[in-house]
């Protein structure tokens, strides 16, 4: 039974990670190697407008999420957009913007572990026996809700629509006249906001340190892997199913295999299912 | 009414002459192809000769061991189309072979060296090998996972010596050797890489990168070229690793740190991918800039990934393309 909660709650807490990752990349074709690094700097902007201005702990998150919206997004207006379509240049400017900024907050002094975000609720309820506190259960609701919002927002919104058309036929959506820049930087600005998203949903469970920007790059792109790359609901599903093996792994094996699995499941993956669970229409493509 | 004006650039009468047989027929012939190649040689040679301090000549091992890495990294970004992100991995791998072979059996730096390097590039290129076949940013992803993974690993099993690393590695007999040991490495690896990559098998690389379907179509298996690419490239990394224990005396986690993964990457951009000249300039340029720096710590990292973010934004093409283009060519505005 802890392993069906726990698992539910990992699996969800992945999936957050991952969407914002699996929504750039299936839409511009852009390896974000900086998420990781915005979901970091997310918790120090909450941080810093809690303990600094000190305003209301909601209304902050509302101004963090949108600030690292703005990051997001001139980060692809001013940097990627130069290098797009160079595949080599993409991911080596993406991963120096994402170090730089741990390597900087690092080195602005934020690590130990005097860095933590409040809890939304305080208090735990029991399911059948095992405890768990209001915060992972807020996860799994919000979790479940930005899933559905986004499958609204990219089915029956003229913009969601559009980032659709992208992530099908570039080429094609450009001849029906959608902005092809301009929707890769409403991606990017969505992406970051759902990096920032999850990181005020599971940063309070934990302290805010600057390595869980490599840990939860790896978690992110080892579930789009398996889910394929680009395939938001190969995403969510691989979320559930690396979620499971890794609370698996924890109660019967040991809590450090943790990363191990992430990086098994890639390359079991890239050996048996080289696109991924759901990403069959980019075989060709990808695979020689 | 403005005069519209363009550059025009071509290639000097020397340059088309030295292509072929006509290379021997003047001393200024000669002197054109081999002054540069001689400069590159005798400047690398002089280098220990004319850094006094002890502290200064250590830092030219580190920088040697940095340029094989920067060396396999451009060969497998600008011939293979393979970004590596891991070039820590390579070390990491190599200094740890080398660590186990020199404590637990007591084999001399002459034999580990070698054993490292091919072991280790074996190791890693089939670690590496299930995103070989594969087209995109696999590559980059398997390679940036690795090394974190990895550190992780020896962390928490407290294998190889765990968080204290591997002590009492044997050094050098003394640092001349040491320090012409890897020069010469490094001088052998940047002709070699520049032959290979000039052979039959270079043209298949290249054919790689840019058409794969077309090497496929010649009945050749791309993933074999893959593996040997990878296996080139790790060796070397490898090598620097397993030199690096020696030189420290000591192999340990902090051989899979970040920095071993960034500046060959920033020296390649800085110096010019595609040359493989260029690595190593990048490398002498950036890695002693990094020792006059450690005293910010982390900021290092900052300062090299934001200099490589503008190089490759605004300078892409690096020193030593431009450095070629004006030694080969001349420019000249013409009316357009």
């Amino acid at each position: 039974m802890d392993i069906l909660i726990y698992g539910i709650i990992n699996s969800i807490s992945l999936a957050l990670i991952a969407i914002g990752f699996a929504l750039v990349y299936g839409i511009s074709r852009l390896a974000n190697f900086a998420h990781g690094a915005l979901y970091v700097v997310t918790g120090f902007i909450v941080w810093s407008i809690l303990n600094i201005l000190q305003i209301n702990y909601i209304l902050s998150i509302v101004l963090s999420l949108i600030i690292i919206g703005i990051i997001g997004a001139a980060i692809y207006q001013f940097i990627l957009i130069r290098v797009r379509g160079m595949a080599i240049s993409e991911i080596i400017a993406s991963y120096a913007i994402g170090l730089a900024m741990l390597e900087g907050l690092r080195w602005g002094g934020f690590k130990g572990m005097t860095y933590t975000l409040p809890v939304f609720i305080e208090g735990s309820i029991e399911i059948s026996g095992i405890p768990v506190d209001f915060q992972r259960i807020l996860v799994v609701l919000i979790g479940v809700l930005v899933v559905f919002l986004l499958w609204l927002f990219t089915h029956y919104n003229r913009i969601g629509l559009a980032l659709r058309g992208m992530a099908q036929d570039e080429r094609a959506a450009m001849m029906l006249g959608i902005d092809s820049d301009r929707m890769a930087l409403v991606a990017m600005a969505l992406g970051s906001l759902l990096a920032g998203l999850a990181a005020v949903l599971l940063l309070p469970m934990g302290n805010i340190v600057v390595e869980a920007g490599y840990n939860k790059l790896i978690m992110a792109i080892a579930v789009c892997i398996v889910g394929g790359l680009g395939s938001w609901v190969g995403a969510v599903l691989a979320a559930f199913l690396i979620g499971f093996a890794q609370i698996i792994t924890v109660k019967y094996i040991a809590s450090h295999f943790h990363m191990v699995v992430a990086l098994l499941a890639i390359i079991i993956t890239l050996i048996f299912r080289p696109s991924g669970l759901f990403g069959r229409q980019k075989e060709l493509e990808e695979r020689v | 009414m403005i005069e519209e004006r363009r550059k025009e650039r071509l290639d000097r009468g020397i340059k088309v002459r030295t292509e072929g047989i006509y290379a021997i027929s003047s001393w200024e012939e000669m002197g054109y192809l081999l002054l540069p190649r001689l400069a590159l040689i005798c400047g690398m040679l002089a280098i220990p000769l004319v850094i006094p301090s002890l502290y200064w000549q250590r830092v030219i091992s580190i920088v040697c061991i940095y340029s094989l890495l920067a060396l396999g990294f451009d060969f497998l970004a600008h011939f293979l189309g393979l970004v590596s992100l891991g070039g820590a991995f390579f070390i990491g791998t190599g200094g740890y072979i080398a660590a186990i072979l020199n404590t637990s059996l007591g084999l001399p730096p002459v034999l580990t060296l070698p054993v490292a390097t091919i072991g280790g590039g074996a190791i890693c290129t089939l670690l590496l090998y299930p995103c070989l076949p594969l087209r995109g940013v696999y590559f980059a992803i398997v390679t940036l996972m690795y090394p974190l993974v990895l550190a992780r690993i020896i962390e928490a099993l407290d294998i190889m010596g765990g968080t204290e690393g591997i002590l009492g590695v044997a050094s050098f007999p003394n640092r001349w050797i040491e320090q012409y040991g890897i020069l010469v490495i490094v001088i052998v690896s940047l002709f070699g890489l520049r032959r290979l990559v000039n052979e039959d098998i270079g043209l298949v690389f290249r054919g790689v990168k840019d058409n794969d379907q077309a090497v496929k179509a010649s009945a050749l298996s791309i993933n074999f070229y893959k593996s040997i690419a990878v296996f080139i490239a790790s060796a070397l990394g490898c090598l620097g690793g397993a030199y690096l224990a020696h030189i420290y005396m000591w192999s340990g986690i902090s051989q899979f740190a970040l920095d071993f993964s960034i500046i060959p990457i920033a020296a390649t951009v800085i110096g010019g991918g595609g040359t493989l000249v260029g690595p190593i300039l990048g490398c002498f340029i950036l890695v002693p800039i990094s020792e006059l720096l450690r005293a910010f710590g982390t900021l290092r990292i900052v300062f090299y990934s934001l200099i490589l973010v503008a190089f490759i934004v605004f300078r892409s093409e690096g020193i030593m393309v431009y450095a070629q283009r004006k030694y080969h060519q001349f420019e000249r505005w013409v009316k357009v």
